[in-house]
């Protein structure tokens, strides 16, 4: 059987999730997923002096927790990839310095869960491992001084405005034999670019990728949205959901309500996130502490697993760049049981 | 494939960049914008007020002059605005305020003091020192530069 169709590349072992951690901050425990995480920290600096040490902090907690969850050593593990939003990956980097693994920092902005899983499970597949780790982190306080205000500035935010989620996931990937669920099959983005500017509306300038990414995987794999319990994308937030929505829709397939967005249900309403939630530990935290073990629960069956991200940095926006926007969709099957 | 000069700085295509963008804009959540104005002139004349009565205070009852009573009425103001930045309440009002917090002294006072603190880990130097001005330092310049452009029209045609 060929790897590629397409785009898509078709998985010929069982590439399964062996274990799965997720670390969330205070006030994603308090959303409605609060009850599904690991952890949850009362405090977001974690008794670190700096935001940054958390943010690293928990990176490096949630690869411990899931190497332990898969019930095998650090010494088992023939790669780490991973990756955060912080200028050079230093969340990440300087969490694997304590972790004696093979190290591949990995930047794809809020895509970086979807991106290391292809990796990882592409690493599984081709026999150049036999278990690596995949690990995304993002932290609210870090997000906000790089990419926006100081956190006590008194600015208001635009209602397609998002909250960097303060979380990290972190899963287990194996070749060996083992209960699922799997991973089947992977799409890589292109980079798609329609204009948008503004960094409010990440949901909007991501929602093209993630649309052209889903059709090719649709596709590739000649499956339609009915086939699949759940299609998932990372952060698209309220707004960027029914974009993309629209935009299938225009093309000719109809999601109905199959389509979720993790940055969406992330927070409830009450919590005034507006669009919802946004970063690379939202699709991690989601993927890891809600829909793997929903899927071990037989509640999904196969879903179609989509990190978004938003290419940009400070120094684009300001130049008045556009902002590209990537998504990579991994196909996750519950199997046999 | 294209050369790269032809598909330089360019999203996918410009027709469909342009016609996105249109329908993005049409489609997405509006801004309140009379509500938002409504709440910015509430707090901010209340921040006003505020201000009004520090200069009854420095007029009436400790003998200042008009002009020493607003000096002192905005050293009191800035207090005020930097003291709840410091406790984390200037934040949440100026989510509610918008402009209405931003706009009078006490919005300076915060956008000075919100870096300070969130730089201090970073060192009293390359910190503080660099960023104390990252909010506030462009409106100064430019509210500077206005002014330099404003008194030589004025020095020109209207003196």
């Amino acid at each position: 059987m060929e790897k590629r169709t397409g785009r898509t590349i078709r998985l010929q072992k069982k590439i399964r999730f062996a274990g799965c951690a997720s670390i969330a901050g205070p006030m994603e425990g308090e959303g409605p997923l609060g009850s599904c995480f690991d952890q949850v920290l009362e405090d977001d600096l974690w008794g670190e002096n700096t935001w940054e040490k958390a943010e690293s902090k928990m990176f490096y907690e949630a690869v411990r927790l899931a190497i332990a969850k898969s019930g095998m050593s650090m010494e088992d593990m023939h790669f780490l990839l991973g990756g955060d939003l912080l200028n050079q990956l230093i969340a990440a980097s300087f969490a694997a310095r304590q972790i004696d693994i093979p190290f591949l920092g990995l930047y794809g902005a809020c895509s970086t869960m979807a991106e290391t899983l292809s990796l990882g499970s592409m690493l599984l597949d081709g026999g150049f491992a036999e278990q690596v780790v995949c690990c995304a982190t993002s932290h609210f306080s870090t997000a906000e001084r790089q990419f926006r205000f100081p956190l006590e500035m008194g600015a208001q935010r635009t209602p397609t405005a998002q909250r960097t989620v303060t979380g990290a996931g972190a899963t287990v990937l194996t070749s060996k034999y083992g209960p699922g669920p799997y991973i089947t099959h992977v799409t890589i983005g292109r980079v798609v670019d329609f204009g948008i500017k503004d960094a409010n509306n990440m949901g909007a300038a991501m929602a093209p990728a993630a649309a052209d990414s889903i059709l090719t995987h649709l596709e590739d794999t000649q499956t339609r949205p009915e086939d699949y319990s759940a299609i998932f994308t990372g952060d698209l937030g309220t707004f960027g959901l029914e974009i993309l929505r629209d935009l299938l829709i225009k093309a000719g397939v109809d999601p109905k309500d199959v389509l979720r967005d993790c940055g969406a249900e992330m927070f409830a309403p009450e919590q005034d996130t507006h669009a919802g939630g946004s970063g690379c530990g939202c699709s991690g935290i989601t993927l890891n502490g809600r829909l793997i073990p929903e899927l071990q629960k037989g509640e999904l069956d196969r879903i179609l697993f989509i990190a978004t991200g938003a290419l940009m940095s400070t120094v684009s926006s300001q130049q008045g760049e556009s902002i590209p926007g990537v998504a990579h969709v991994v196909q996750i099957e519950r199997g046999a049981q | 494939m294209e050369s790269y000069e032809a598909k330089k700085g360019e999203p996918q295509a410009k027709e469909t960049a342009q016609a996105y963008n249109a329908y993005i804009l049409n489609r997405m959540p509006k801004t309140k914008v009379l509500q938002g104005c409504i709440k910015a002139f509430i707090v901010g004349g209340l921040i006003c007020c505020i201000g009004q009565v520090f200069i009854e205070i420095g007029q009436n009852y400790m003998g200042m002059e008009a002009l020493d009573a607003r000096g002192f009425a905005s050293i009191c103001m800035v207090i005020i605005g930097a003291t709840l930045t410091g406790f984390g309440v200037y934040d949440i009002i100026g989510k509610f305020a918008g402009a209405g917090s931003v706009v009078p002294i006490t919005g300076f006072a915060n956008s000075i003091v919100a870096p300070a603190i969130e730089f201090k880990r970073e060192g009293l130097v390359l910190g503080v020192g660099a960023n104390l001005f990252k909010i506030a330092g462009p409106v100064l310049v430019n509210g500077i530069s206005a002014s330099v452009v404003y008194g030589l029209l004025y020095f020109l045609f209207l003196r």
